[in-house]
């Protein structure tokens, strides 16, 4: 195996291991929250924060947790700090942490974060780490923003709450609703089929 | 009857995987073969009730009792965590050829956001004991249903030409939003 670069660290998760794209990793919230721009970019941002905060505990402890307790570890510093970006959300956000529901609370099992912990963070340098959970957070942040607005202009004519589409536009009801997310997520996936075998046929 | 209605609504009309988006891991990844599909169905279904009942317990005897509900999350997923851990324990022990079938699936539902989101839903909308149990069993029998009719639909794709880009996980996730279609046709069966 080729000696990974810092650079490489953050950039990989960005196109090449995608946490949605490639990894199919933590569809739950990207499905259900991405009905609107706002709740997306919320949802990408409370659990890009959690991923790196979890990154950071979990590497700098990663010689002093025994590998048998491992996963429970992992999971209550998850949970720790789930908690705090749902007061944090209660607080000062409240629209936004009523709209997520229980979705905030469901991070703790979002499996981008425990799969990181256990693939990456516990056997990696803090440095490293934290590159990576950043690559994987900016992954994740634009994968839900395209995916949210697709959806909301289709769904409500707007994007970020301002009105995009002319006032003949008729809102496709139905991308508001689960098949949408269903149908435009496997779209997109197509799509970066597409580009990635153009890629691959190039080389 | 309000109970019947209830298990009704959450095996088919919020089904939790195809209207509240829950357990889309599993749902993608263990549903290419049937029998594969039913065990997992299986062993979610029979966590997701006693779920249910301890994440109940625990909540409103211990949790609100002594004014702990910040510790919500942390003790729902160290109680299903432990539970997953006992089930497990359990069926070796009492019925080896289940525990065979059940394989490498019984420790994932730890994982599977089903479960959490039950235990979380319970204690929002404030369910009784006897509620959250038939949340709990209806719950875990909508998501059978969903994973199995999925896989049979799988077994079918493998032998249609599907276009390059969209193999695997593209189809899959076009298929479940035909499907989420089709089961919003029940929407409204029951208030």
């Amino acid at each position: 195996m080729k000696k990974a670069t810092p650079a490489y660290e953050f950039s990989k998760g960005i196109w090449k291991e995608n946490p949605i794209l490639v990894q199919l990793l933590g569809m739950c919230p990207t499905l259900a929250v991405t009905s609107t721009v706002i709740n997306g970019v919320a949802m990408a941002l409370a659990t890009s924060f959690v991923l790196i905060m979890s990154s950071l505990i979990i590497s700098s402890l990663r010689k002093i947790i025994p590998s048998s307790v491992r996963i429970a570890s992992f999971i209550v510093v998850i949970a720790t700090f789930v908690t705090l970006v749902d007061s944090f959300l209660k607080a000062y956000f409240y629209d936004i942490s009523k709209a997520l529901g229980p979705f905030i609370p469901l991070i703790i099992v979002n499996c981008l974060i425990l799969g990181r912990q256990e693939a990456f963070a516990s056997k990696n340098t803090v440095k490293m780490s934290l590159l990576d959970a950043f690559g994987m957070g900016i992954g994740f942040f634009l994968s839900l923003l395209v995916l949210s607005t697709v959806r909301e202009i289709l769904g409500f004519g707007t994007w970020f709450g301002i009105q995009v589409m002319p006032d003949l536009f008729n809102p496709w009801m139905v991308m508001i609703m689960a098949p949408g997310a269903f149908l435009t997520l496997g779209i997109m996936l197509g799509a970066y089929g597409i580009f990635k075998g153009k890629k691959s046929r190039g080389v | 009857m309000e109970l019947i209605l209830l298990f009704i609504s959450f095996v088919i009309v919020n089904n939790f995987v195809l209207s509240q988006f829950l357990g889309i891991c599993p749902f993608l990844g263990v549903s290419q073969r049937i029998d594969a599909a039913f065990s997992m169905g299986l062993a979610v279904t029979f966590v997701m009730s006693i779920t249910a009942a301890v994440s109940w317990a625990v909540n409103n005897l211990i949790l609100k009792k002594f004014g702990l509900e910040i510790l919500e999350y942390v003790v729902f997923i160290l109680v299903i965590a432990s539970l997953v851990q006992l089930v497990e324990m359990f069926v070796k022990k009492v019925s080896p050829p289940l525990y065979r079938a059940l394989g490498i699936y019984l420790p994932l539902i730890t994982t599977n956001c089903a479960i959490l989101g039950l235990a979380l839903l319970i204690s929002l909308k404030e369910y009784n004991f006897l509620q959250g149990l038939v949340m709990g069993i209806g719950g875990g029998v909508g998501f059978t249903l969903a994973l199995v009719l999925m896989a049979g639909i799988r077994e079918e794709l493998e032998a249609a030409d599907v276009p390059e880009p969209m193999k695997g996980a593209g189809i899959t996730l076009i298929v479940s939003g035909i499907m989420a279609l089709s089961f919003s046709g029940f929407a409204g069966l029951i208030k």
